[in-house]
Formats: structure tokens, C-alpha cells, sequence
């Protein structure tokens, strides 16, 4: 499975591209200096340096090659042979093309699951952006707790999913829930939240929020305090309304933290695989099948593995985030140049 | 961006990062799965019952076999769940196990997979065991391993709830007077039934003895009698006998219900005796009624022994050694105590009943029981199951009628 840490930093960011901009030939400036060492470097130039810089080179390039390039090739493979069980253990899988992705997108479980994944990840978006960047302006104010409460805000995050996932599944059950309850207590009939196809999806994007709020607040805070408080002043001054100097100011100053945020949020939404199926195993009757539970379901949910299809579904998962990130990388070019 | 901001972004970005990943390290364990050990003297075990720690009498168990051998014994015990996918990995890399205790459904998989040797090659004897358990590991007319114990599914009932609602549990004989005790349940304000209709294997397990006791086969899911069997469970819901929450049941939370003392009936297997006893009520046990009269046959649950095929053959004669011992009369009477499971011969079973006299009608159930595999379904099972599951829920959840669940249900297998 594929791991995404959240790293809340441009910098990380611009790093990775600093890496990948190695790989490729430098621009002309770079070039030109390293042509020319200096001996105070220490370093001969000629051969050797060649030879040292790939030595630097090396354990970033064998670590991206072994923990990202293979097993995306592995699972590439995986998508394009029809694997049976005993092909999988002989190793003799015959090559078929695209036909996994042919009975992906023939199954009738495609649809839904692509409504679903959208649905999902653009409502789970929305209001984790939008809760996080109320709660950031709430918490910028800097009144007396704030930070503490801030904290406090933390901990859905900081709690392992199968924690929170399965104490939602119990708060929201059928009979012996506490939701239940609590709209029993205010005359409001019983909601099958995880056992109707009608309610699934809505409550594991609930749950899902209620996780992704503290990523969206600590990061929208952060960037909250780079913008300097004369610009605030100077608005007041001006007589303009809290409202107007959040439009007006706040918001369009945050937007490179905003866009971070998003994307990052994004491509972990997409993958959002354990809330799901400890909730409702993206079922009753596939009514919260994402691609990411489908995928596992086809792979591992089952006593008898589909690694093709499975893999497959994977990689449309894969191609989604890229996709995302490119206009990420395009976006930020776009702002660095103006 | 300044400075001083982006360095605490940094930081807060780091902190977060270390303690997500403290947190996940707590929360994964230990993921070693390199089965053979290098020196030939010792031999690798993997079972499904991580519940048993390394001094449990099942790892004594296991080492004292291994003593016997003269060998050493390696012992890693996976989730059940993780089991398929792992052996599987371990045969791809040739790497596979000694000795693989795994759910007798898996055993048709493995041997389609080739990962899995024949009692013929392998020499264990598989004489006494019962000829419907062994069914689950023949494929092909090959037999695949020996099952190590055997459980299968009945009716428990809270004795209290049942005098309270003025039911006979003697009335109760088939699904038309299960209905009617239910009904008389509901009216005295408690609840009728709990069962596990989760979208996975377990549920397909659960819904078994009601689709085998309507007359239907696996083979034919939209027959008219299988529709029968999922308008009974869709039915108990809508009337409210059985509560919304079997959709998302599993077996576990299905009996915490039941262990809850509200319910009249709850559908669970023979593991949970050590439970029930726990309960705090009295409760009784009564094979699972067939649609008109007569016991329906529940599937067989429990593990097989087997022997994974080997790149050195040498291998087999001392693993051999540790299949019997560990399959032997007074071990397996020990086990099966252990795991809460009817043993696979029937020496075994009297002696338990003997012991034991509660078990009675779980081996009467063993012995009415059927594979989920047998009559040469093999691979082809897992698909229907699949299907099964998903009709079950689509029907009892409401998305579709029980009849065109079980229509697409069909036409998705064939």
C-alpha cells in the first residue's frame, strides 16, 4: 500500500523538486558552475567529480527507485497480466493488456464507485477546508486557552484510525447508538446511518471530516501567521468590516498555504481506505464503495484474490492524485512567476 | 513566507509527523513473515490463532511435537484474515511454510494455487476423520490436508426471555414457528433475533443454513427457495423480530447483543460456549430449523492442516511426523478443548461428550454439517459467496427486492 505522510511544509515540497531537478540536466547557471570547480572545494576536478557526485546521487536515487519506482512498476505489472492464484505463485502470469482495466470499467461497480470517490472526496474537501479555516481565524485571536483548545483540536488526528473508526461505527449504530439516542431524545425517529445504502456514504464523509479538520486547522493557522498584522491595522483604519478583511485580506493572502492544503487533503482523501471499511466495508450493497475499499475488496476481501483488477483499480487511484499534483506544480509555477 | 513562521511550520510539520508515526508503530505489529529458518533442524508452523500466546498450550503444544520430531518448531500465528495472502506470497518466493494451519475454505484456493501438497505425497493419515469435514479439503478427488477441529453455526436462546414471552422453544420446528415465537417476543417488548449479515465471508457463513434449509443450492442462488431464504431474514427486519444493525454485524458484535440478555435467539457457533457460560442467563441451544421441519445443514467451520509444498522434499517425512502428532487422538482431544471446537473423528467427539455432555448437539451439528467447498465448488465458492453477501445486504438494507438481488446475484457468478 502506498503511504502518504502529510507534510504541511512548501519547503518539503520544493526539496522533492530540488531532488528531481538533479536527476534532469541543471539549468544553464548551475551547469556552468559546476563546470568550472574550484579547488577549494577539495575536490579534483575531471572524472572524480563526476564519480563523487554520483556517490552523493546514489542513496536518494536507490531509495526512490525501491520504495517508489519498483512497486509502481510491480503494480503496473500486476494490473496488465491476468493473475489467477496459481499463476501469481509460478510467476507465469500471461500478459493480457488493458483487459483488467476492460472489466474494471465493464463491472457494475464502477459507476458507483466513481460517484462515490467524488462525491466523497470533493464534500470531505469542502468542509474540512472550510471548518479548518473557521477554526483557524476562531484561534488566531489569541484569546486566553487558545492554544491549549487548539491542541485539543488535535487529537482526532493524533488518534490511530482503527480508534476513531471503530468509536464512530458504535456512536452511530442502528439500535445501541449514542446518536440514535440523542435524536430519540429530541423526537427525531431512528436513522440507520451505517445500515442503509441511503445514509452509508454520509456517514463515513462525517467521520471522515471530523478527522481531516485538525490537519486543515494546524496548517490554515500556521499560515494565518505570516500575514502581518499591519495589513490588518491599516484595513481597520480604513473602516472596513471583519467580514471585508477576511475576504479582502485573509483569504487571498493564504491561498498559496490554501492550495498546499487542498492538494495534500486531496490525495489523502482519495486513498481514504480505513475509515470505510471499518465502518461499513463500503457496503450495505456497495452504497460506500470508494475505489480505494474496492480495490482491497478486490484484492483481499475476497477468499479468492483478483490481484489484476485489483491493481488495476489502484492505478486509476494513482493516475487521479498525479494528476492533481501536476496541476499543484503548474499552479505554483504560475504564482512563482508573477 | 518569512522566516521565523516557516521555521515554526517546519516544526509543528515534524511534530506531527513523529507522533503520527509513533502512533502507527504502536498500532502495527510486528510484520516478519520470513518462514524458513536457515539451519535444517527447524521446521515452521503458521496457524490463525494469534489469541495464543508463546507460553499457551498451543505453542507448548506445538514445541513438544517438535521435541518429539527432534526438530525445532518456528511458530507464527497470523490474523485469519491474512492468512490466504500471506501464504500465498511465502509459495510465490518459495518460501512457504512447514506446516500451514489455515480456514478450511482457503484450502481449495491454496490447492488450485499449487501451493498445497496431497495426502498422498505428504503420507498423512486421514482415515478417521469424518467424511463431511474432510469433504471441504478434496478437490479434484485429491485431499488437501486434515482438518484439526470443526464448528458450525445453531440457534442459542435466552431461556428467560422466552418463558417471559410465553414461547415453547419445543414449539419451535421449522421457519414458520420461529417466526411466530419471534413475533410473540416483539409483543412482550423484547427482542427476537440477532445474526451477523456483514459484507464479508462471515456472512455468507451466517446466511448458509438458512439458503441449504430452504432447499436451495449454491449453484441455483435465484431459485425460488433461495429467495424464500432472504425474504425470511428481510422479512425479520422489516417486522422488526431481527434489528437494522445485522447488516453491519459481525459474529462478534452479533453475540455482544445477544450476551446483552434483550434478545430471544441469537445465531452463533460453537466457540462462543465458553462465553455463553459467562452470560449471566440461562441459555439453551437448538440446531438451526430447515423451512419445513427438520435441521438445516449449517457450514463447517475450523482449520485444516496442511502441508505446503516444499523445494526440498526431504523435508516432508519429518513434517509428516508433526501432522500426526499434532492430529493424534489425546492432542486432538486437547486442542479442540482449547479452541472450543468438535473434533474431526468421532473417538475424539465421544470422549468430549463424555467430558462434556453440553456439546452434544454441536457434534450432532458437526456431523449434519456441510463444506462450503464440497461438492467440488473449489475456487468457484468464493465467487458465489461474494455474490451472496452482497444480495443479502442489498435485500435486507432495502435497495432491492430479495428476487432481484438474487437475480444479479446469478447472473454476476455465471
Amino acid at each position: 500500500m502506498k503511504h502518504t505522510t502529510h507534510l504541511p511544509d512548501r519547503r518539503l515540497v520544493r526539496d522533492r523538486n530540488g531532488a528531481a531537478a538533479t536527476a534532469a540536466p541543471p539549468p544553464a547557471r548551475i551547469a556552468h558552475r559546476r563546470r568550472r570547480p574550484t579547488s577549494q572545494l577539495g575536490v579534483p576536478p575531471g572524472e572524480a567529480w563526476g564519480r563523487a557526485a554520483w556517490a552523493f546521487l546514489a542513496p536518494v536515487t536507490l531509495y526512490l527507485a525501491l520504495f517508489y519506482a519498483y512497486p509502481l512498476y510491480r503494480n503496473l505489472d500486476l494490473s496488465l497480466r491476468n493473475y489467477t492464484v496459481r499463476s501469481f505463485v509460478q510467476g507465469n502470469a500471461p500478459f493480457t493488456g488493458l483487459d483488467n482495466y476492460q472489466k474494471v470499467f465493464d463491472d457494475p461497480t464502477f459507476g458507483p464507485a466513481l460517484t462515490h470517490t467524488v462525491v466523497f472526496t470533493v464534500v470531505c474537501l469542502f468542509f474540512q477546508y472550510a471548518i479548518g479555516l473557521a477554526l483557524a481565524v476562531f484561534f488566531n485571536q489569541h484569546f486566553r486557552l487558545s492554544a491549549t483548545l487548539r491542541a485539543l483540536f488535535l487529537v482526532p488526528w493524533l488518534l490511530p484510525l482503527i480508534v476513531s473508526a471503530s468509536t464512530w461505527s458504535w456512536m452511530l449504530n442502528s439500535d445501541s447508538g449514542v446518536v440514535n439516542a440523542a435524536l430519540h431524545a429530541v423526537g427525531i425517529g431512528p436513522v440507520n446511518w451505517l445500515t442503509s445504502p441511503e445514509w452509508s456514504l454520509t456517514s463515513v464523509i462525517i467521520a471522515n471530516i471530523w478527522i481531516g479538520v485538525p490537519f486543515n486547522l494546524v496548517v490554515l493557522h500556521s499560515g494565518l501567521q505570516s500575514i502581518p498584522a499591519s495589513l490588518y491595522e491599516a484595513a481597520a483604519l480604513d473602516g472596513a468590516s471583519a467580514w471585508r478583511r477576511f475576504w479582502s485580506i485573509t483569504f487571498p493572502l493564504l491561498r498559496p498555504v490554501s492550495a498546499i492544503t487542498l492538494l495534500l487533503g486531496l490525495v489523502y482523501t482519495l486513498k481514504v481506505f480505513d475509515i470505510i471499511w471499518i465502518m461499513t466495508k463500503g457496503g450495505p450493497a456497495d452504497s460506500s464503495t470508494t475505489f480505494a475499499t474496492w480495490s482491497y475488496q478486490l484484492g483481499f476481501g475476497n477468499l479468492l484474490p483478483a490481484f489484476g483488477p485489483g491493481a488495476a483499480v489502484g492505478n486509476l487511484l494513482v493516475v487521479a492524485a498525479l494528476v492533481f499534483g501536476l496541476v499543484y506544480l503548474k499552479v505554483q509555477r504560475k504564482q512563482a512567476l508573477a | 513566507m518569512n522566516r521565523s513562521t516557516r521555521r515554526r511550520l517546519t516544526a509543528t510539520a515534524m511534530t506531527v509527523v513523529a507522533l503520527t508515526t509513533v502512533t502507527t508503530a504502536c498500532s502495527s505489529g510486528d510484520d516478519s513473515t520470513s518462514a524458513k529458518a536457515t539451519d535444517g533442524g527447524s521446521y515452521t508452523i503458521w496457524d490463525p490463532y494469534p489469541q495464543f500466546a508463546k507460553g499457551s498450550d498451543w505453542a507448548k503444544l506445538l514445541d513438544g511435537c517438535g521435541s518429539k520430531a527432534g526438530v525445532k518448531i518456528k511458530r507464527t500465528a497470523f490474523d485469519t484474515s491474512d492468512l490466504t495472502n500471506k501464504a500465498l506470497l511465502a509459495a510465490q518466493q518459495d518460501n512457504s511454510a512447514d506446516v500451514l494451519i489455515v480456514d478450511n475454505p482457503v484450502v481449495s484456493t491454496l490447492a488450485e494455487a499449487g501451493v498445497l501438497t496431497t495426502t498422498d505425497e505428504n503420507k498423512v493419515d486421514t482415515s478417521k476423520v469424518d467424511p463431511n469435514l474432510l469433504a471441504a479439503g478434496q478437490s479434484g478427488g485429491k485431499t488437501y490436508g486434515t482438518p484439526i477441529g470443526a464448528n458450525t453455526l445453531a440457534l442459542y436462546y435466552n431461556k428467560d426471555v422466552l418463558k417471559a414471552a410465553g414461547v415453547d422453544v419445543a414449539s419451535v420446528k421449522d421457519w414458520k414457528s420461529l417466526t411466530a415465537a419471534l413475533e410473540k417476543v416483539k409483543k412482550a417488548g423484547k427482542k427476537g433475533i440477532t445474526f451477523s449479515a456483514i459484507g464479508t465471508e462471515e456472512g455468507s457463513f451466517q446466511f448458509l443454513p438458512w439458503l441449504w434449509g430452504s432447499g436451495a443450492q449454491l449453484t441455483e442462488l435465484d431459485s425460488a427457495q433461495g429467495v424464500a431464504a432472504v425474504s425470511l431474514w428481510s422479512d425479520w427486519l422489516k417486522k422488526g423480530y431481527a434489528p437494522n444493525s445485522v447488516i453491519n454485524n459481525t459474529q462478534t458484535t452479533s453475540w455482544q447483543e445477544f450476551a446483552s440478555g434483550d434478545y430471544a435467539f441469537a445465531e452463533n457457533g460453537t466457540w462462543q460456549l465458553a462465553n455463553a457460560e459467562k452470560a449471566g442467563f440461562d441459555y439453551g441451544v437448538l440446531p438451526i430449523p430447515g423451512k419445513d421441519g427438520g435441521n438445516a445443514a449449517a457450514p463447517t467451520g475450523g482449520e485444516f492442516v496442511t502441508v505446503p509444498v516444499q523445494g526440498d522434499t526431504g523435508r516432508y517425512a519429518t513434517t509428516q511426523k508433526l501432522v500426526s502428532c499434532l492430529t493424534s487422538t489425546e492432542n486432538l482431544y486437547a486442542t479442540d478443548t482449547t479452541l472450543s471446537y468438535v473434533a474431526p473423528t468421532s473417538e475424539v467427539q465421544d470422549k468430549q461428550v463424555t467430558e462434556n455432555a453440553e456439546l452434544k448437539p454441536w457434534v450432532e451439528a458437526v456431523k449434519a454439517a456441510k463444506g462450503r467447498t464440497s461438492d467440488d465448488l473449489g475456487t468457484k465458492y468464493p465467487k458465489i459467496s461474494e455474490q451472496l453477501w452482497k444480495a443479502v445486504q442489498s435485500a435486507l438494507s432495502g435497495s432491492k427486492s430479495p428476487k432481484d438481488a438474487l437475480t444479479a446475484a446469478q447472473d454476476a457468478v455465471n
